[in-house]
């Protein structure tokens, strides 16, 4: 290596031969050759002047805001969640004064304010058959009504502001009371002359004896697009599914088709319902798992349901519901625990609040919901969601406000 | 977004073959794997992380290194906040859905406390803080982080509060003014404990960088409500030479909040989906702002902290300050974060098998329940805390809770026969006797078909367990 190439190797030189040279008027180089285009590196060096900053440069720091801008992703997707009407009004066959449509959406739940769900989520509350037990932060609001599923359904639709009832017959179960479809049907007309709403129906989730319940239910109530809840591949398997779907479809209600947190059962339980009515009749309940006890296979389900769906999967292209008042199985809603964990009268609630917010996040479009605080957050912050304020929020510091 | 840039390969997109060509290929074993490529498929899949590759640490390979981290680099950039054993990554995401790859780095949740605070209740609510905490399924949920405030604006009073604190916890610590005088006094006094500077505005940025420079911290930048401003800061910051940025695109109360959820969402999706730097960086929720809206009684504004928190979680918040102390605001998020960041690809489950509790023989009661983690855990803390003596046969329910699994025919009469037979429940116990959960009571009969054992439906909750023994066991004959 000559001199030469020992300069041009060392990045270490500048500076060096500037601290050397620091100071020094004129200097002397002894056996030494260069050419014309080496002085360049050497300029800068500034020989006799003061030290002038050497290379590696330190990096200009901005004294003015880099102004950017935010343009959101412009992700459009294929698919449309189908557009279920549940409830049918008197011109429509039904008696109903009001009803709901749900699904439309073409976008993820919630991701931009350009691609809101069509219509808000509905909230649909709780009526039981029978005395059942129940956490006592739910059974106190609702203890004078207990007895009588209509008068419970009323309260539900006047004080509370339901926006549907799901009568529960509960009491049809064979390991319960083992009610006759008959006396079922029944009390879905007393609740059908109490409130007009529309209804879902709930039945006991024994296959054979829903399927009884269903069709009698279906025949009575004809033309008043229930929501009946659920059919299954249980009763595909005791071959009772064809009667139920047969009835829902001659009698004009909606099925809604349960299924154990699983994509492939959700999908061809549909496609055994598409044989019988048209996917506009057709709502998917993928199973609501408590907080704490496994929330997060509902979550995802439904995030993968719904993105499946966008993308283009038309047999899951149905709106989805969730039964948030599973949110009480946990022990954590109903259970005395230590005092620092708060008292259950407000943990309960506080669960099916969450348990129902963070499925309205993962594009749930139909709430089966209890506890009327719960309720009330769900419908403000569906609101707040409808309508989100994209013309800027007021001035707030949380960073120096006294609490 | 910064221009230039190759697309970046989403994790999805990286498969373990270019992960392979990118490791030494000598099949050292060293990583306790049979070769290299059994290695890159478990690291692609987020099963080891690169340094559980002992030899990409030295010189040799350096160059592999620094490319397979830029490979592997996660589109939100991980930033650590504290120091030592309790310090704490945020960020490091490398999906927009869970179901995707899995969550990474469990967002931490920091409680406030301020510098107006006599010192003693200072200390007294850092201890509250760090002792908080709840058992579920085997493991202790806690809270992470102390969020300092300075609500007097004065820097002694900042930098007293900030003394106090940093003697007491070791937990990372957040300052929290947007006066840089106030947070150079502050951060004076935590100065080796690398702390979260909250944060770097329009109007402050410039000073809010030079400290976090000169201190090697972490700083916020803090745009409430304009991803634009938002963007602005990063770059500026980034320019600055300040690479741990976290993002705060404001959490604002009631009807604001639903702008929020979107502005979380839109920036993530940005990172993750448009590859846009400048949005990859951890996100700051601040349920805490709902005590700066309306005013309402202090349980209604703990309700709306609660459910703030709560969708920030599900929406993508990497690191969560709050208020609240109350146990019934804290609950939900402990459990939801230890939920939401577990791996999708793999249910929180237990082994199926036999477990005995006390000194069990041959009349004793058996029962069975499922392997998800959480019903096992429940059941077993009901058995011990009635001091049972009794046999419990774990059914592998594919890691599926009783209710699920009953509903989704995981737990059938075939499945718990079959669980019998494996588990030779014959020579456990001399009686004929299941105990089956009471949420199962439904596949009683069947139950009996199937194994030829009598079946007693238990209760639907296994605190009822003491209770139900007492009365039921022995069994009377029925017949």
């Amino acid at each position: 290596m000559n001199e030469k190439e020992k300069i041009r190797a060392g990045p270490g030189l500048g500076p060096r031969l500037l601290a050397l040279l620091s100071g020094v008027d004129r200097l002397e180089l002894e056996h030494f050759e260069m050419e014309i285009g080496d002085l360049e590196i050497f300029v800068p060096v500034g020989f006799g002047e003061r030290p002038a900053p050497a290379a590696p440069v330190q990096p200009v720091r901005p004294t003015e805001l880099i102004r950017e801008g935010f343009s959101p992703a412009a992700g459009t997707y294929p698919g449309v969640i189908r557009e279920v009407t549940l409830g049918a009004a008197k011109k429509d066959g039904g008696s109903r004064g009001s009803t709901v449509v749900i699904g439309g959406s073409t976008a993820p739940a919630f991701s931009s304010p350009d691609r809101l769900p069509p219509h808000p989520p509905p909230i649909a509350m709780d009526v039981f058959d029978m005395d059942i037990s129940l956490p006592k932060a739910l059974k106190a609001a609702v203890a004078d009504v207990v007895n009588d599923p209509a008068e419970w359904a009323r309260m539900n639709v006047d004080r509370f502001g339901a926006e549907l009832v799901t009568v529960h017959l509960m009491s049809t179960d064979p390991l319960i009371a083992d009610r006759s479809p008959r006396e079922a049907a029944d009390t879905v007309e007393e609740v059908l002359q109490a409130v007009d709403v529309p209804l879902i129906v709930g039945g006991c989730g024994d296959p054979k004896k829903d399927a009884e319940v269903f069709t009698e239910v279906a025949e009575r109530a004809s033309g008043e697009r229930l929501l009946i809840n659920s059919v299954t591949l249980d009763m595909a398997e005791a071959k009772t599914l064809e009667g139920v779907a047969a009835a829902a479809r001659d009698h004009g209600h909606v099925l809604l088709a349960f299924t154990g947190l699983e994509l492939n059962s959700a999908k061809e339980l549909n496609r055994r319902l598409y044989e019988f009515l048209p996917p506009e009749d057709v709502v998917m309940d993928l199973t609501t798992v408590a907080l704490g006890y496994g929330l997060e296979y509902s979550f995802t389900i439904h995030e993968r349901a719904r993105l499946a769906a966008l993308m283009g999967d038309a047999e899951l292209q149905h709106p989805t519901i969730s039964a948030s008042t599973n949110a009480w199985a946990a022990r954590e809603a109903w259970l005395n625990m230590d005092p620092v964990y708060g008292p259950r009268e407000i943990r309960g609630p506080v669960w099916e609040t969450c348990n129902a917010l963070i499925l309205l996040l993962a594009g749930v479009d139909i709430f089966m919901m209890m506890h009327p605080a719960a309720v009330r957050t769900m419908r403000d912050i569906r609101t707040w969601l409808m309508q989100p304020d994209t013309a800027g929020s007021p001035r707030y510091d949380w960073a120096s406000t006294r609490i | 977004m910064v221009a230039g840039k190759q697309q970046k390969k989403s994790i999805k997109e990286i498969s373990p073959i270019d992960v392979y060509k990118l490791l030494p290929k000598t099949n050292c074993r060293e990583c306790g794997e049979a070769n290299c490529m059994a290695f890159a498929t478990k690291l692609v899949n987020g099963e080891y992380t690169i340094p559980d590759c002992p030899p990409l640490r030295t010189d040799e390979y350096s160059h592999l290194l620094q490319e397979l981290g830029d490979l592997l680099a996660p589109p939100v950039k991980a930033v650590t906040i504290g120091t030592g054993e309790r310090a704490a990554i945020i960020g490091g995401k490398y999906v927009l859905y869970r179901h995707d790859f899995t969550y990474h780095n469990p967002t931490p949740i920091a409680v406030d406390v301020t510098d107006g605070m006599p010192e003693q209740e200072l200390v007294e609510r850092i201890k509250a803080i760090e002792g908080f905490s709840y058992q579920y399924i085997g493991r202790t949920l806690t809270l992470d982080a102390v969020a300092i405030r300075s609500t007097s604006g004065d820097p002694g009073r900042f930098a007293a509060a900030v003394r106090t604190a940093a003697a007491v916890t070791e937990h990372p610590l957040i300052l929290c003014t947007l006066d840089p005088a106030v947070m150079e006094a502050g951060l004076s006094e935590a100065a080796d404990r690398r702390p979260l500077l909250y944060a770097a505005t329009e109007g402050n940025w410039q000073e809010m960088a030079e400290l976090s420079l000169r201190f090697g911290a972490p700083l916020v930048a803090s745009a409430p409500g304009d991803l634009a401003l938002l963007r602005s800061l990063a770059a500026t910051l980034t320019e600055y030479g300040i690479s741990d940025i976290v993002l705060d695109p404001g959490t604002f109360p009631d009807a604001g909040f639903a702008g929020s959820i979107m502005a979380f969402t839109m920036l993530r999706n940005a990172a993750c989906a448009s590859h846009d730097e400048l949005a990859g960086f951890p996100l700051l929720g601040t349920p805490i702002a709902a005590w700066a809206g309306e005013e309402l009684s202090r349980e209604a504004v703990q309700w709306k902290e609660t459910y703030m928190a709560a969708m920030l979680l599900s929406r993508h918040a990497d690191l969560l300050i709050m208020h609240s102390m109350e146990g019934w605001a804290l609950l939900p998020q402990l459990i939801w974060r230890f939920n939401i960041y577990t791996d999708p690809r793999k249910p929180v489950s237990v082994d199926p098998g036999v477990r005995t509790f006390g000194s069990p023989d041959g009349q004793s009661p058996l029962l069975i329940t499922t392997n998800y983690a959480l019903t096992y855990f429940t059941v077993e803390a009901d058995i011990k805390s009635a001091h049972l003596d009794c046999y419990l046969i774990v059914a592998d329910t594919s890691g599926i809770s009783v209710e699920s699994a009953v509903a989704g025919r995981y737990l059938t009469a075939e499945s718990m026969a079959e669980a019998l037979r494996e588990n030779n429940a014959e020579a456990l116990v001399d009686h004929r006797y299941l105990i089956i959960p009471g949420l199962a009571a439904r596949l009683s009969g069947e139950t009996e078909e199937a194994s030829g054992w009598r079946v007693l439906v238990g209760p639907k909750d296994s605190s009822g367990l003491a209770r139900f023994i007492g009365e039921r066991w022995p069994p009377k004959d029925e017949e």
